[in-house]
């Protein structure tokens, strides 16, 4: 069972940083995830008295608070339009409503977990991190890095026009997913696909053949190959293992189905559209 | 029948639906002691020293219990009819623990935080043993899992503990395998079935406390008031009369609460301190140290002729009982007998079984009660049979299945099937389903693919010569009645259909039977409700009891008239002289009953029945796969039930519902798994998922009613049955959509996609 | 600590710890409406409306409450006999344990979901387990008591 000694609502992100030096401090997020531990927590870091619990959005990006909640994001109208329905999709399976109301962007994104539908989402876009003292990193730097003591104030989005699509694969419909795969297609010609819950945390495949490149301007057949290519590279190249959700076997194979799903449908040509 | 075949409300309904405190742990006393028991981490373990001293340190512990400190009887936790079926295998604390989370010591304290601290504190010393976990290579291990000379079996099951035998029997007829040989066509399949948890929504608990005699009252979240009574009677070694079992609402049970799974803690600590106690299981301790499914491994043989009568059966089943043998010489009796009774043309059978000892959890009583294991292997071998003889499933199944009047072949509950619509229900469940025009598939194009998948089911109305039913039915001073029962509703809304039953019976307003249940000092005996057997046999006592008490209620109004009994008539509102001269009203007779009377207006009854006839049904299921993910979605379900006359069409309609979700979940998401420690895995709701309501689409659900005549409404149980089909539709169906035979539950997405995949390359 | 806060409309003052849970807080209060099935957020079973929208007790620090409005069906009642009588009538509130929690969350959907469909219904409501019912009939009562609120309304309007 959770133990809290100390609960503290701080006024300023400088008090939160300082309570947080100690190795026993935390800093709450939505408690749906921290609850479920046994940690003995000597100070629990209040962040939302700080106003971080709003979505900004203007010409160039949306600033996304770390107290905002997972249903904030998925019924922001403004994230809807920009990934396509993208987010939407990536969250409306984590366990219900009131599931999403209590759990956080912030701490889904801090706690950088391998079963995360939120971090593939993210990482597939043109993401940061706002961190108290580290400044602006990139999403896919903030990943890689150990957890530290410093404070995640924002998740940044930059608007870089693209089409997006997300896949799961669930073995029930509220269940973590098996493989989860997250794809932008940047209308600039670049591109980002991640595949999470590998078990293992959410990666991007990277390029390196330039399969991908300028696809959104290919003909439905050259954007079908593309895909496939990419989906085959996808599966040889990305690692995955097993846990009681299904095997590494199960995964890379469905590595390469979801990758091409996703593709396919951002690349939206299928439909005509 | 006012009342019976109604949809009425349940008589509890609004405090439900408004949260009332109704629940075991809304009304325990405030100032109860909170009980926890520490778990053991090892699944096979002796204690060589456990300190208890720096944790009896902490402020606001009351006591701490070990091995040492509990009486030496061993008895089961089985909530069954004496003497019990199950062995007699456990002790409160053992020195030796048998499975992860076996009991090592139970802490009681004033606060939830002290005992969690006293927990931690306390020091134990094991000497860790080699455990079994292969259910498969159990018997005759050199490792035992209850070595001790004072383990005892009542009854003549084939337990052997030197063996890590809980359980053997074969018993046959005619010579199967030479019938065998002589068929056209035959199977030889094994399915494997997992140990799944009830999961009911309200987790165990119960709390205790000594009354004004000295005596143990428990209030329990059970299903067995009386069992429960006897068993602490002999756990804490002071004798059933010396306890009181009282159930309130129970929030689910689904036969996990028919083992006695945590009374016994509390109630050592109010022995021992003399103050009250209260445990609430967590969700953890459910699912890892309860009562769940056994787990099974049924092999089944099955022979036709050319023709396509299926002559001969075999079914061999292996059970795992885990740690302890609660329900396990008994459940695996039904994955023989049901199967076998749903086929009439059976010429030959054998089925024999072993039941084995683990180091896993102990298993219990789950809904369908081996029932479910054995018809989800019989079913899809029938399937596989008739794939061979490239016959129609439903076609094999129409010409060999059970129907009214004939003799059944195998089932133990009745030498002939009494009453039975199963093959209307079959009918109809094929053309709800749209058969003829599905089967066996449809490719959808875009890589999907739709299939239509059968099964058949049975279970039984209540253990014939064994359960007993119970009511008491009394008329107060104002003209309402009480019906007293010892059936425990959890939900089913038993104490409403027995009401609607009285209701009937004696003629009145439904709303003037006040229902009462369960305190075993005041309600009549009732087995409990487990075994599919309160709407029939509990019923038949209510009505039997109610039949009484109108002969009694005429005497008395024959009496104020002057009269003698047989020259007046009772409808139910008035005592009426046949003569036409005079009539005293119910109310009347009933305040006679409280002035000047020697009649006393009160009657109960006690019924067992000699035979127990199955409720039937068909389960017919629609499924789309993707043949690259594997993925499945149940599109439609379609069920059809025999349960003769639904008492409350509504109450039975939302049994075969709940029963069919349940079914599903078992044969597509509860996916239990150990790891080579001995550790169950699933050990909370984030990694046991059971469906959800995005899950589950369309369940349809029909009835097409027999009259079972040896209840007085013409019906029997339906509680358990509806459980049966989805295992055995789903893998039918999954095999009819891509030729993979699924024979071990449950269906993943990954067991599908590997397999086609494994296909793709042969 | 102490901390002040909304209760089913009524301002109350409470002593907790800084790791008591809402759920906790509230049973010790007297809302015993409110349930726990699980320890890991999934049951859906401690649903309680805090600022109006539906969340998890089982994962809210009490100390978060402060100044905030919470409310349980205890302060719901008579919206919770109408919408209990649409389960009633269908059978399908059965051991009711679930009962609470659930209906939170269709009051909290009513608000939120203009004339949701049954997929969106199904969706807002997967958070909400129940093991007895297999849902068809909560859906069948969903759907009734919808449409009857839904005339009321329109009724109102005239």
């Amino acid at each position: 069972m959770l133990k809290i000694r100390e609960y503290v609502k701080v006024k300023d992100l400088e008090e939160a940083y300082q309570l947080n030096q100690k190795r026993s401090a935390c800093v709450l997020g939505g408690m749906v995830w921290l609850k479920m531990g046994s940690r003995n927590v000597g100070t629990a870091i209040d962040l939302s008295g700080l106003g971080l619990d709003t979505i900004e959005e203007n010409e160039e990006e949306f600033r996304i608070g770390a107290m905002v909640s997972l249903r904030d994001l998925e019924t922001h109208k403004g994230l809807e339009e920009y990934t396509r329905g993208a987010m939407k999709e990536s969250l409306r399976h984590i366990v219900g409503v009131q599931f999403r109301n209590c759990a956080t962007a912030g701490g889904s994104i801090f706690g950088r977990f391998g079963f995360s539908d939120v971090l593939t989402m993210f990482l597939a876009m043109d993401s940061y991190v706002e961190l108290y003292k580290g400044g602006i990193l990139p999403m896919e730097e903030f990943a890689g890095m150990k957890r530290d003591r410093d404070i995640l104030v924002r998740i940044l989005v930059k608007k870089r026009p693209a089409s997006m699509a997300y896949i799961s694969q669930r073995n029930s419909s509220t269940d973590f997913p098996v493989l989860a795969c997250g794809v932008s297609l940047f209308e600039d010609g670049g591109a980002k696909v991640t595949l999470g819950a590998r078990p293992g945390k959410a990666v991007l495949v990277k390029d390196e053949e330039k399969l991908l490149k300028d696809f959104l301007k290919k003909d439905p057949d050259r954007q079908k190959e593309a895909a496939e290519a990419f989906a085959a590279y996808a599966r040889e190249h990305v690692r995955t293992g097993s846990n009681m959700r299904g095997s590494a076997r199960y995964r890379s194979h469905l590595a390469e189905v979801l990758v091409r799903r996703a593709l396919i449908q951002a690349g939206g040509r299928e439909n005509g559209n | 029948m006012k009342y019976v075949n109604q949809p009425m409300v349940k008589k509890d309904a609004m405090a439900l639906v408004t949260g009332k405190p109704v629940y075991t742990d809304d009304i325990a006393p405030k100032d109860c002691l909170i009980v926890k028991v520490l778990r053991s981490p090892y699944a096979h373990a002796l204690i060589e020293e456990i300190n208890t001293d720096p944790a009896m340190k902490v402020p606001g512990i009351a006591c701490i219990l070990t091995y040492k400190d509990v009486p030496q009887q061993r008895f089961t936790l089985a909530g069954q009819t004496y003497p019990e079926f199950s062995p007699y295998d456990r002790l409160i604390l053992d020195q030796r623990v048998r499975f992860v989370g076996d009991g090592a010591a139970i802490v009681a304290g004033e606060t939830e935080a002290a005992v969690d601290k006293a927990l931690k504190l306390i020091k134990v010393k094991y000497k860790i043993l080699p455990p079994v976990l292969d259910f498969r290579k159990a018997k005759d291990n050199e490792i035992l899992v209850h070595p001790e000379d004072n383990w005892e079996t009542k009854m003549p099951v084939g337990a052997d503990n030197k063996r890590n035998l809980c359980a053997q029997k074969e018993e046959s007829l005619g010579d199967v395998d030479a019938l065998l040989k002589e068929c056209r066509y035959v199977v030889d399949r094994t399915y494997h079935t997992k140990a799944n948890q009830q999961t009911m929504m309200e987790t165990f608990r119960a709390y205790t406390y000594l009354d004004h005699f000295g005596r143990l009252n428990v209030v329990a979240s059970t299903q067995v008031p009386f069992h429960v009574r006897r068993i602490l009677g002999r756990a804490l070694g002071i004798g059933a009369s010396r306890v009181r079992v009282i159930k309130p609402r129970i929030g689910g049970g689904f036969g996990a609460k028919q083992t006695a799974v945590c009374e016994m803690y509390p109630a050592i600590v109010t022995m021992k301190t003399g103050r009250p106690a209260k445990i609430v299981y967590s969700r953890y301790e459910s699912q890892i140290c309860s009562s769940p499914r056994h787990e099974m491994e049924v092999r089944v043989r099955l022979g036709a002729d050319e023709n396509g009568i299926l002559k001969a059966i075999d079914i061999h089943t292996l059970s795992n009982t885990g740690a302890y043998g609660e329900h396990g010489p008994t459940t695996v009796g039904l994955s023989g007998h049901k199967p076998l009774g749903l086929y009439r043309n059976t010429e030959a059978y054998r089925f024999s079984y072993e039941v084995v000892y683990t180091n896993q959890m102990s298993a219990g009583a789950y809904r369908g009660y081996g029932a479910t294991q054995g018809i989800f292997a019989v079913e899809s071998a029938v399937d596989e049979l008739a794939h061979e003889m490239k016959m129609d499933p439903v076609v094999f199944r129409e010409k060999n299945l059970s129907k009214e009047g004939c003799l059944f072949v195998g089932y133990d509950g009745s030498p002939r099937v009494t009453s039975c619509t199963l093959d209307k229900c079959l009918a109809r469940a094929k053309e709800m389903i749209g058969w003829e025009e599905k089967y066996p598939c449809r490719d959808m194009g875009n890589g999907r693919i739709r299939a239509v998948g059968s099964a058949i089911a049975m279970q039984g109305s209540s253990i014939a010569k064994v359960d007993v039913g119970g009511a008491s039915i009394k008329l107060g001073e104002d003209g309402s009645y009480t019906l007293g029962l010892g059936a425990t509703d959890m939900g089913t809304g038993c104490d409403t259909i027995l009401s609607q039953m009285a209701a009937d019976v004696l003629e009145t307003d439904f709303d003037n039977i006040v229902v009462f249940g369960v305190d075993t000092d005041i309600s009549p005996y009732d087995s409990g409700s487990y075994a599919s057997a309160t709407t029939y046999i509990t019923g038949i006592a209510v009505a039997d009891a109610c039949e009484q008490l109108r002969v009694k209620i005429r005497e008395l109004g024959a009496a104020m008239l002057d009269t003698e009994p047989d020259q007046v008539e009772f409808d139910g509102k008035r005592v009426y002289k046949l003569n036409g001269e005079g009539e005293v009203s119910l109310e009347a007779v009933a305040a006679k009953g409280t002035s000047g009377n020697n009649t006393c207006l009160q009657a109960c009854a006690t019924r067992s029945s000699q035979i127990s006839p199955p409720p039937f049904m068909a389960g017919l299921v629609e499924i789309e796969i993707d043949k690259e993910t594997g993925a499945l979605e149940i599109l439609d379900y379609a069920a059809v039930v025999d349960c003769g006359t639904p008492i409350n069409p509504n109450l039975a309609r939302v049994q075969t519902e709940g029963g069919l979700a349940q079914g599903i979940g078992m044969a597509l998401y509860e996916d239990i798994q150990y790891n080579d420690r001995g550790q169950m895995r699933n050990n909370s709701f984030m990694q046991y998922k059971i469906p959800t309501r995005m899950d589950l689409k369309n369940i349809r659900v029909e009835f097409i009613p027999s009259y079972e005549k040896s209840h007085p409404f013409g019906a029997k149980s339906i509680g358990e049955m509806v459980i049966n089909t989805p295992c055995p539709a789903i893998a039918n169906a999954v095999y009819n959509a891509v030729g993979v035979r699924i024979r071990e539950m449950p269906i993943t997405p990954e067991k599908i996609a590997m397999a086609l995949e494994e296909k793709k390359t042969e | 600590m102490e901390i002040k806060f909304w209760l089913n409309g009524r301002k109350i003052q409470a002593e907790i710890q800084a790791d008591t849970l809402l759920l906790d807080l509230l049973r010790e209060k007297g809302c015993y409406s409110v349930k726990r099935g699980c320890e890991t957020a999934n049951c859906g079973l401690c649903t309680v409306l805090l600022e109006d929208k539906p969340v998890l007790s089982c994962s809210t620090l009490a100390a978060r409450v402060e100044e905030k409005h919470v409310v349980t069906l205890e302060g719901l009642q008579e919206k919770a006999e109408e919408l209990g009588g649409f389960l009633a009538r269908e059978g399908a509130e059965q051991c009711g344990f679930c009962n609470p929690g659930f209906m939170m969350n269709i009051f909290a959907m009513e608000k939120e979901l203009k004339d949701p469909g049954e997929e969106e219904i199904q969706e807002y409501l997967a958070g909400n387990l129940c093991r007895c019912s297999g849902f068809m009939g909560q859906t069948r009562s969903i759907l009734k008591y919808l449409e009857y609120k839904k005339k009321l309304r329109e009724g109102e309007g005239r």
